[in-house]
C-alpha cells in the first residue's frame, strides 16, 4: 500500500489557544486511519487543516503532504480543484450540510460539473448512480426532492454521494454518525466501508466513539489537548494500550460486550492533572470507592413508587394526530433504575415529561405513590413537584445562565416553603458537596463551568428538594466518556445515599446496560419489550429489539476482531412531523 | 482538591498489563469512602471572575465612547441649567433678534422676544430628557409586560395580545398623539404618557419574540418542574435572559420619543409654560431665512442628542452580543 497523506508537525493556532501541537500521521491508500479524543482535542481542527477550510484567524503550520503535495502551499485555485474531488469531506450535522433551497439532484449534479466538465444530463444521470450507490431507495424519484423530505440518514447518504461523486482518493469523515440513531449509524458506517473498498479510498475517521472506531477503524491514533497520545493497529489499541489516557478512555467506556453493571463495578474514571511547576500531564486512573454492596432486600413488595396506566399523550400536526406515547403502562418500585431505550421520535423524552406533568397526558393515569397525579391542578400539584425530578441532556441549556449556583438551588427550596436563609444555604451547600463540587461553586454562574460540572448542578437542582424519583433524559449524551463515567458512577453513588428510583431514558444501549436493573425498549410511542437487564440482552424476544443490538457496534473487546456484519435493517423514511420530537 | 496519590495497592485497569510509565505518570487511587471531588477533565479550575467583558467590550469601542460623552455632556447641562439660568428662560432678557457672538453675554443670541437662546437650550433639554426617559420607561413597561405574557403564554393569550398590537401598529401614533393631547392639557406628564402609550408595540414584540425561544430552553422546563409559578418563570427565569435587546431598545425609544416631543412642540401641541428644543423651533420657523439661526442651534441639539442615543444603542448592542459581530469567537 502506498501512502497517500503524510501529516508533518502540524500545528494550529486560535489566538493564544494551541489547538493542535505538532500532530503527525500518515494515512496508506485504502486504509481507514481513526482520529479518536474527546470534544476539544484538536480533531476536528486536524480535519479542517488538512482541507484548509479554518477560518482565516488560525494560523496553521507544518506539512500535510497529499501524494507528495503540500497542501498549506498549495495556491487557492489548485487548493479548490482538490477539494470535492481528490480529498472530500463528510460533516457531522446532515440537517444543515445540505442547501436547502436545491434538489438534492442538483447538488451532486453541481460537484460533478464543476469538477469533470460534464454536460448537465450527463451529471443528472451520473447523480441517480451515486444516489443508488449510496443505497438511497428510488434514486430516480427521490433525485428532486429537497433536503427536508429525507430524513436525517437519507441526507447523510445524500451528502455522501456529493463526496463520493469525483472518487476521492481519501474521504474525511467527521462526526459521520454522531447526529444519527444507532440503527442508521451502523448503516452508514457499513456504506462508508464499502465504498472505501470499492474506490480502494482512504478514509480517515474523525469520532470519539471508541465503539465506532473498534469496529471499522485499521490504525487509530488517540489525541489529547492537541496532540497524539498513542498511535496503533486498532486490535493492538484496544487489547494492549500503552498510554494511560487510552487505558482510562477504554476503561470508562461501556459497551454491551463488556457485559458491566452498576451492581458489580464501578466505571473507571480518568482525570488529567498538569504539574504546574513543570507542566507535565499527567492521568489519574480510578474507580473512587467500591462498587455498591446490594443487600439481599430488594424485595419490592408494597405498591410501586410509580405506575403509569395506559398513558397516552397526543399532538396536533399537520399530518394529523400524533401519537407520541401510545398506550403505556409500566411500573417503578421503590430503588429501582428502570432503563427506556428507544430511537429518536419514539416518544421516550415526551413519555418522561408526561410522567412529570410538564406536558400534560392525554389519556390514562399516572400513580404516584398510589395517587392519580395526571389530573391535578398546577396548585395541586406542588407536593408531588417536591418528589419527582428531572436530570435534562444539555447541560448547556438546563441551566439559566443569569442565576448564580446558589440561586439556581435556592430558589427551588424557597418555592417550596424553606422559608428561613440560613437552612437554605445549608442545605444548597450539602448538596453541592454530594456531587462533588467545592462549596466556592455557589456563587460562580453556569458558564464558569465544564460540560461535566454543569451536569453536577444540574444534578444538584435535581436532588436539592429530597425527591425519590429522578427521571434521567440522556444525562450523559452530551458529555465525553471520560465525564460521562464519573457522572454515571455519581449517579450510582446517589441512589444509594437518597434511596432514589431512577426512570433512565436514554438511545444509547450500552449505558442502559450499565446503569438499568430493568429495560423498557419504546418504539412509535409503544413499549415494545421489557425485561430484566440481564435477560433482554441476551434472548430480545421483539424484532425491534434485536435490530437496536444489533446495530451497536461490536467493539473490539472481544478475542475475535473480525466482526460480523450487523443484519441490514430497512431505514424508514418517517414523515417529516416525526422528526420533529426527536431529541 | 486534588485527590491522594498512593501508588499501592495497584488496583487492576482494564487490562491485567503491568503500569507502563510511556513518559507519563500513572497513579492508581486507592478506594476511598467520601467520593473524590473529582476535578472534570478539561476543566478550567479558576476563570477569571468579575472582570466584566460587557463592559470591557464597550469601553473599548470608540463610537460608543463618543455617543456616551456627548450624552453626559447633554444630561450635565440639564442638570446645570437651573444654577446657570434660575430665572424663566421664557423671560425676555435683552434685545431680540442679536445674532450669535454679537453680545458677549448672550453668545447664542437672542429670538424674536428678547430670549436668551442659551438658556433655552439648557432648559429645553431638561424638557426634551425628562419626556425621553419618561416616555421610554411607559413604553418599555408596558411593551415588555405584553410581550412576555404573550410569548410565555402563548395560543389564546398570545393572539389576543398580538390583535391588541396590531391595533396600535395600524393606527398613526403621530395622529392618535395629537388626538389625545388636543382632549387633555399637554403637561410634560401627559406627553410623555402618550408617546409611552403609542411606541410600546417595538418593545413587545421584540420581547415576545426572545421569550418564545427562551420558554423552549431547558432550564424554563426545569423550573417548571420545580413548581415555580408562571410569574416566577417569567420574571425571574427569563426576563433576565432577555434583557440584552431589551436594553439596545431602550435607547432607540428614548431617542425617538425626544424627536417625538420635539415634533408635537414644533407643532405647538408641547406644554406652553415649558421651553423645549422643539418649541424653539417652532418658534425660529418663521424667521428661517433672516434668522436660520435660531432654527439650526435648538435643530442641532436634538441632532447631538439623538445621535449620541443611537451610538450608546449600537455600543451596547455589540458589547451585550460580540457574537453578531465576530464571528470568530
Amino acid at each position: 500500500m502506498s501512502l497517500l497523506l503524510e501529516v508533518n508537525k502540524l500545528d494550529v493556532h486560535f489566538g493564544a489557544h494551541h489547538a493542535v501541537r505538532g500532530l503527525d500521521f500518515s494515512i496508506a491508500t485504502g486504509e481507514t486511519l481513526a482520529l479518536v479524543g474527546e470534544s476539544g482535542c484538536g480533531k476536528s481542527s486536524t480535519a479542517l487543516a488538512l482541507m484548509r477550510l479554518l477560518p482565516a484567524s488560525a494560523r496553521i503550520q507544518g506539512q500535510v503532504l497529499f501524494e507528495g503535495q503540500d497542501l498549506l502551499a498549495l495556491p487557492q485555485p489548485a487548493l479548490r480543484a482538490l477539494r470535492g474531488n481528490a480529498v472530500s469531506m463528510i460533516f457531522q450535522e446532515p440537517m444543515t450540510s445540505l442547501n436547502p433551497v436545491l434538489t438534492i439532484g442538483q447538488q451532486i449534479a453541481e460537484v460533478l460539473r464543476l469538477h469533470q466538465r460534464q454536460s448537465a444530463a450527463a451529471a443528472r444521470q451520473r447523480a441517480i448512480e451515486l444516489l443508488d450507490l449510496v443505497k438511497l431507495p428510488e434514486p430516480r424519484r427521490r433525485i428532486d426532492d429537497y433536503p427536508h423530505q429525507l430524513s436525517g440518514g437519507q441526507r447523510q447518504r445524500v451528502m455522501i454521494a456529493m463526496a463520493v461523486a469525483c472518487r476521492p482518493r481519501l474521504l474525511i469523515a467527521d462526526e459521520p454518525t454522531t447526529a444519527l440513531d444507532v440503527t442508521i449509524q451502523a448503516q452508514i458506517l457499513e456504506l462508508l466501508d464499502m465504498l472505501r473498498r470499492e474506490f480502494d479510498m482512504a478514509l480517515l475517521l474523525i469520532t470519539h466513539d471508541l465503539g465506532v472506531v473498534g469496529q471499522w477503524a485499521d490504525r487509530v491514533a488517540v489525541m489529547y489537548g492537541g496532540e497524539k497520545l498513542e498511535q496503533g493497529r486498532t486490535e493492538h489499541i484496544f487489547t494492549q494500550p500503552q498510554h494511560s489516557y487510552t487505558r482510562g478512555l477504554l476503561g470508562a467506556s461501556l459497551t454491551l460486550a463488556r457485559e458491566l453493571h452498576y451492581r458489580q463495578q464501578r466505571l473507571m474514571e480518568v482525570n488529567a492533572s498538569t504539574d504546574p511547576l513543570s507542566g507535565e500531564r499527567s492521568f489519574i486512573l480510578s474507580h473512587g470507592k467500591p462498587a455498591p454492596v446490594q443487600t439481599a432486600q430488594e424485595q419490592t413488595h408494597g405498591q410501586p413508587l410509580l405506575q403509569l396506566l395506559k398513558l397516552e399523550t397526543h399532538y396536533p400536526s399537520e399530518q394529523g394526530l400524533v401519537r407520541a406515547v401510545d398506550g403505556v403502562s409500566f411500573d417503578i418500585a421503590a430503588g429501582e433504575t428502570v432503563g427506556l431505550v428507544g430511537e429518536s421520535g419514539c416518544g421516550k423524552s415526551t413519555l418522561g415529561k408526561t410522567i412529570l406533568r410538564l406536558i400534560d397526558p392525554s389519556a390514562g393515569q399516572i400513580l404516584f405513590k398510589g395517587s392519580d397525579i395526571s389530573r391535578l391542578g398546577q396548585r395541586q400539584l406542588q407536593p408531588f413537584r417536591r418528589q419527582a425530578q428531572m436530570i435534562f441532556q444539555d447541560p448547556y441549556a438546563s441551566l439559566n445562565p443569569r442565576h448564580s449556583v446558589a440561586d439556581i438551588l435556592e430558589g427551588a427550596l424557597r418555592v417550596h416553603g424553606v422559608s428561613e436563609r440560613n437552612e437554605r444555604e445549608r442545605r444548597a451547600r450539602r448538596i453541592i458537596d454530594r456531587v462533588g463540587l467545592p462549596a466556592t461553586a455557589l456563587q460562580r454562574f453556569a458558564h464558569e463551568f465544564s460540560g461535566g460540572q454543569r451536569q453536577r448542578i444540574g444534578i444538584a437542582r435535581a436532588l436539592v428538594l429530597q425527591p425519590s424519583l429522578l427521571i434521567c433524559d440522556e444525562p450523559v449524551s452530551a458529555l465525553d466518556v471520560s465525564v460521562q463515567a464519573q457522572i454515571l458512577n455519581l449517579l450510582v453513588d446517589l441512589k444509594q445515599e437518597f434511596g432514589l428510583s431512577y426512570l433512565f431514558i436514554s438511545h444509547d444501549l450500552s449505558v442502559v446496560r450499565y446503569i438499568a436493573d430493568r429495560v423498557l425498549v419504546m418504539n412509535a410511542g409503544k413499549i415494545v419489550e421489557s425485561g430484566d437487564h440481564r435477560s433482554i440482552w441476551r434472548n430480545p424476544v421483539n424484532p425491534y429489539t434485536r435490530s437496536l443490538i444489533a446495530a451497536v457496534p461490536t467493539s473490539a473487546f472481544a478475542a475475535s476482531i473480525g466482526q460480523q456484519p450487523p443484519p441490514p435493517v430497512r431505514e424508514e423514511s418517517l414523515p417529516f412531523s416525526f422528526y420533529r420530537f426527536a431529541l | 482538591m486534588e485527590p491522594t496519590t498512593i501508588l499501592n495497592p495497584p488496583q487492576p485497569a482494564i487490562s491485567a498489563k503491568p503500569p507502563n510509565p510511556h513518559n507519563l505518570r500513572i497513579h492508581i487511587a486507592p478506594p476511598r469512602i467520601a467520593p473524590p471531588a473529582a476535578p472534570e477533565t478539561t476543566a478550567p479550575p479558576a476563570v477569571q471572575r468579575r472582570s466584566h467583558p460587557v463592559l470591557r467590550r464597550y469601553l473599548r469601542n470608540p463610537a460608543a465612547m463618543t455617543g456616551t460623552i456627548l450624552l453626559l455632556l447633554i444630561v450635565l447641562m440639564a442638570l446645570m441649567a437651573p444654577y446657570l439660568y434660575p430665572g424663566d428662560p421664557l423671560d425676555m432678557v435683552a434685545q431680540p433678534l442679536l445674532w450669535p457672538g454679537q453680545d458677549a453675554q448672550y453668545w447664542l443670541g437672542t429670538d424674536s422676544l428678547g430670549r436668551d437662546m442659551l438658556a433655552g437650550i439648557l432648559h429645553g433639554a431638561r424638557a426634551s430628557l425628562l419626556i425621553g426617559l419618561a416616555a421610554a420607561a411607559i413604553g418599555l413597561s408596558i411593551g415588555t409586560l405584553i410581550g412576555a405574557c404573550a410569548g410565555y403564554f402563548g395560543g389564546r393569550v398570545d393572539s389576543a395580545l398580538l390583535r391588541l398590537m396590531e391595533l396600535f401598529q395600524a393606527t398613526p401614533s403621530f395622529l392618535l398623539m395629537i388626538v389625545i393631547i388636543s382632549i387633555v392639557p399637554p403637561t410634560i406628564a401627559v406627553i410623555a404618557l402618550t408617546i409611552g402609550i403609542t411606541s410600546w408595540t417595538t418593545v413587545a414584540r421584540l420581547v415576545r419574540a426572545e421569550f418564545r425561544s427562551l420558554k423552549q430552553r431547558d432550564f424554563v422546563l426545569a423550573a417548571r418542574s420545580l413548581g415555580y409559578s408562571d410569574s416566577r418563570i417569567i420574571f425571574i427565569e427569563i426576563l433576565p435572559n432577555a434583557l440584552p435587546p431589551i436594553i439596545v431598545t431602550t435607547s432607540v425609544m428614548i431617542a425617538t420619543a425626544i424627536l417625538m416631543e420635539s415634533a408635537l412642540s414644533f407643532l405647538g401641541l408641547g406644554d406652553p409654560n415649558r421651553v423645549s428644543w422643539g418649541s424653539l423651533i417652532g418658534s425660529g420657523r418663521e424667521m428661517l431665512r433672516t434668522a436660520w439661526y435660531l432654527t439650526a442651534i435648538p435643530g442641532s441639539a436634538i441632532i447631538v442628542a439623538v445621535l449620541s442615543l443611537n451610538l450608546v444603542g449600537d455600543g451596547l448592542n455589540d458589547a451585550l452580543n460580540p457574537r453578531l459581530r465576530s464571528r470568530s469567537e
